[in-house]
C-alpha cells in the first residue's frame, strides 16, 4: 500500500527524521492503516458536502481593535536560542 | 468522616456548613496523593504548596463571606495539555518537558475565578494522541481498581486522580473518546461537551475541528457543577458561540420519565465483551424503572466512523504539530542549519504514536490522495453526522457502551496501533458529530473492573445527558 521511499518521502515533507528501523515499522503499520481506510470507497458520496465545523457557525468576525500586549519577553524567554534585538537567533535560512 | 470518599457536591456543601476547611479537604487528597499516586503515576506535576495557599485563601474568602462560585475551595487537576501560567505544562512530551507557558489557557482562568485549589498536572498520552496513557512520555498511568490495568486514555491521569481520590474532580480532553473512555475504565463519570461549549484557547491542540475541553469527577452533579465554571463563549476560541449557559445543576432533579431514549443496533454488535453487553441490559432496565422510553434506532454509517476519524484527526494533527519546530519553545536542538533544528528536535522530542500520525496525516493531504483520503473523508463525517441528527428528531438521547470492554492490561494493545484505533469505535461517532456525550459508571465486570454506559445528546443538550445520568447514579445508590 506504502513504500519505503514514499514513507521516506513523507517523513521528509513533515520534517521529520526516521532510523532505519522507524522506516521499516512504519512502512508496514501505516500500509496496514492505509489498507483500512480503503472501505470508505464503498460509501456513495457523489452528492455530499464536505464537513469541517459542526456547529453551524459561519464567518465569525470581530472588531478589529488593538490589544496592547505587554509579554513579549516572557514569550521570548520560551525559546530554546539565543535572542538579540528582541527576536529568537537562528541558523541562516539561505 | 473520610474525607476523600466524598463527591465533590458533598464537600462543597460541608465547605460552605463550616464543617470542614478547603485546608482540610485539601490536605487529605494530598495524603492520599501521596500514599497512592507512587503506584498510580497521575501525576506529571505535583503543586502541593500551591494548593495549601489557595485553600487558605478560600478559607478567607468563606469567612468574609465572599465566595466565588459552587466549586470554590475545591482541590482539582488538570491534563497536563491545559496551559498554567508559571507552572510547567508537558502535553507528556519530550519536546515540552521542561516548557513553562507565559500565560494561562481559558478553562484554567475561569476555574481560577471561581475559585478551585489546584492539585497538580495530570498524564495524558503525549499530546494526547493514545487510549491508555501508554504513550506519554512520563510512563502509564495505571488503574485504581487493578494496577496491572491501564487507567484509559487520553484523559488517564484525570480519571485516576479522581478514581484514586487524589482530588474531587479534574479536567480532561475529549478528540475521540478521551475523557469518556478513561472515566468508564476508572469508574467515574466523564463529560464530553458539545463542540465549541467550552473554550479551548491555551489548550494545546490535536485535532482542531474534534477536540473538546470538559470534566471527570465521581458524579454527574460534579460535572455540572464544574461545566457551569467553565462553558461559555470566549472571543479568544472563535468556535464557542453565543449559546445560552443554562443552570446544570438545577436541571438534574427534573425527571427523565418524559423522555425517550434510543438504542442504536449498530453499537450492539459482536466483538463486544460479555460484561460490557450485561451492564447494557442492566442500564436499559434502570432507564425503564425511572420511565424513560427505550426505543431502537439506527445510526447507518456508525462503521465509517473509525476509518473516517483516522484521516481527519492525523490530518489535522500534522497541521498543529507543525508548530513543535524547535526554535520558540520546548525543546530546539542546536544545529547548524535551520532544517536540522526542525528534524533534530522533531526527532527527539517526539514519540512514535505523534510520528505515526503526523504521517498519515502528511499522507493523506498531499498532493494526489487528498480526493482519496481527506476529502473522502470530510464526506462521509456528513453523512455520519446526519445519522445523529435525524436520530435525534425523534428520541432526546442516546445509549450506547463506551468502549467494547473494561480496562485492558498495560502493554496488551500498544504495539498494534489499528487494534487500538479500532477500539475508539462507540465514542468517535459523537466527535465527529460534534455532540455531547457522558460516560457513567453502572457496575462492575466479574473481574472487578468498572463499567459505564454512554448517554449521547443533540448539541448543547449537557444539562439533559447529565441529568440522565444522575438518575441512573442515584437509582444506583439507593438500591
Amino acid at each position: 500500500m506504502i513504500s519505503k521511499k514514499e514513507i521516506k518521502h513523507i517523513a521528509h515533507l513533515a520534517r521529520l527524521e526516521l532510523s532505519d528501523t522507524e522506516v521499516e515499522k512504519f512502512t508496514d503499520q501505516i500500509g496496514d492503516i492505509l489498507e483500512f481506510f480503503k472501505q470508505l470507497q464503498e460509501v456513495d458520496t457523489d452528492k455530499v458536502a464536505e464537513t469541517s465545523q459542526v456547529t453551524g457557525l459561519e464567518n465569525v468576525s470581530r472588531k478589529d481593535e488593538i490589544n496592547v500586549f505587554n509579554n513579549e519577553d516572557e514569550l521570548l524567554e520560551c525559546s530554546p536560542h539565543e535572542i538579540e534585538n528582541q527576536s529568537i537567533k537562528v541558523p541562516k535560512i539561505f | 468522616m473520610e474525607i476523600t470518599k466524598k463527591s465533590l457536591a458533598e464537600l462543597s456543601t460541608l465547605f460552605r456548613e463550616k464543617k470542614l476547611s478547603s485546608r482540610e479537604i485539601t490536605e487529605a487528597f494530598i495524603a492520599n496523593a501521596k500514599k497512592k499516586d507512587p503506584e498510580i503515576n497521575a501525576f506529571v506535576t505535583q503543586t502541593f504548596d500551591l494548593a495549601r495557599e489557595m485553600a487558605d485563601a478560600a478559607d478567607a474568602r468563606l469567612k468574609n463571606d465572599e465566595l466565588l462560585s459552587d466549586i470554590d475551595g475545591m482541590p482539582i487537576t488538570l491534563k497536563d495539555v491545559v496551559c498554567t501560567d508559571g507552572i510547567k505544562t508537558t502535553a507528556s512530551s519530550k519536546i515540552l518537558e521542561n516548557f513553562t507557558p507565559p500565560y494561562d489557557a481559558t478553562v484554567w482562568k475561569k476555574l481560577k475565578s471561581a475559585g478551585v485549589v489546584l492539585m497538580g498536572k495530570v498524564n495524558t498520552d503525549e499530546f494526547t494522541m493514545g487510549a491508555s496513557t501508554e504513550t506519554s512520555a512520563f510512563g502509564v498511568t495505571r488503574n485504581p481498581h487493578d494496577p496491572t490495568r491501564v487507567a484509559g486514555g487520553s484523559s488517564g491521569g484525570s480519571a485516576a486522580s479522581v478514581a484514586a481520590e487524589m482530588c474531587t474532580g479534574s479536567i480532561g480532553t475529549d478528540t475521540g473518546g478521551s475523557i469518556r473512555q478513561p472515566a468508564h475504565f476508572c469508574g467515574v463519570t466523564g463529560l464530553k461537551v458539545t463542540y465549541g461549549r467550552v473554550s479551548r484557547w491555551g489548550t494545546i491542540p490535536m485535532a482542531s475541528s474534534l477536540d473538546t475541553v470538559g470534566p471527570i469527577a465521581k458524579t454527574a452533579e460534579d460535572c455540572a457543577m464544574i461545566l457551569q465554571a467553565i462553558a461559555g463563549r470566549d472571543m479568544l476560541d472563535s468556535t464557542t458561540p453565543n449559546e445560552i449557559v443554562p443552570d446544570y445543576k438545577a436541571e438534574l432533579e427534573q425527571k427523565i420519565s418524559d423522555l425517550t431514549i434510543g438504542i442504536p443496533k449498530e453499537y450492539f454488535q459482536e466483538g463486544i465483551d460479555e460484561s460490557v453487553l450485561q451492564i447494557m441490559e442492566s442500564t436499559k432496565a434502570i432507564l425503564q424503572e425511572l420511565g424513560a422510553k427505550l426505543v431502537d434506532v439506527s445510526l447507518p454509517h456508525t462503521k465509517y466512523a473509525v476509518p473516517t476519524y483516522y484521516i481527519i484527526a492525523p490530518s489535522e494533527i500534522s497541521a498543529n504539530m507543525a508548530r513543535f519546530d524547535g526554535i520558540r519553545f520546548g525543546l530546539g536542538e542546536k544545529e547548524k542549519s535551520i532544517h536540522e533544528i526542525y528534524t533534530k528536535t522533531r526527532e527527539k522530542g517526539l514519540g512514535d504514536e505523534v510520528k505515526r500520525r503526523i504521517l498519515i496525516g502528511t499522507y493523506a493531504l498531499s498532493s494526489g490522495y487528498y480526493d482519496a483520503f481527506y476529502r473522502k473523508a470530510q464526506k462521509v463525517r456528513t453523512l455520519i453526522k446526519q445519522d445523529f441528527d435525524t436520530a435525534f428528531e425523534n428520541v432526546d438521547a442516546l445509549l450506547t457502551p463506551v468502549a467494547p470492554t473494561p480496562a485492558f492490561k498495560v502493554g496488551e494493545n500498544i504495539n498494534d496501533p489499528l487494534q487500538m484505533y479500532l477500539a475508539d469505535v462507540f465514542t468517535i461517532g459523537a466527535s465527529l458529530a460534534g455532540i455531547c456525550g457522558v460516560s457513567t459508571p453502572v457496575g462492575q465486570s466479574s473481574e472487578n473492573l468498572p463499567i459505564g454506559a454512554q448517554i449521547l445528546g443533540p448539541r448543547f443538550t449537557e444539562g439533559r445527558i447529565l441529568r440522565i445520568a444522575h438518575h441512573i447514579q442515584t437509582n444506583i445508590s439507593t438500591q
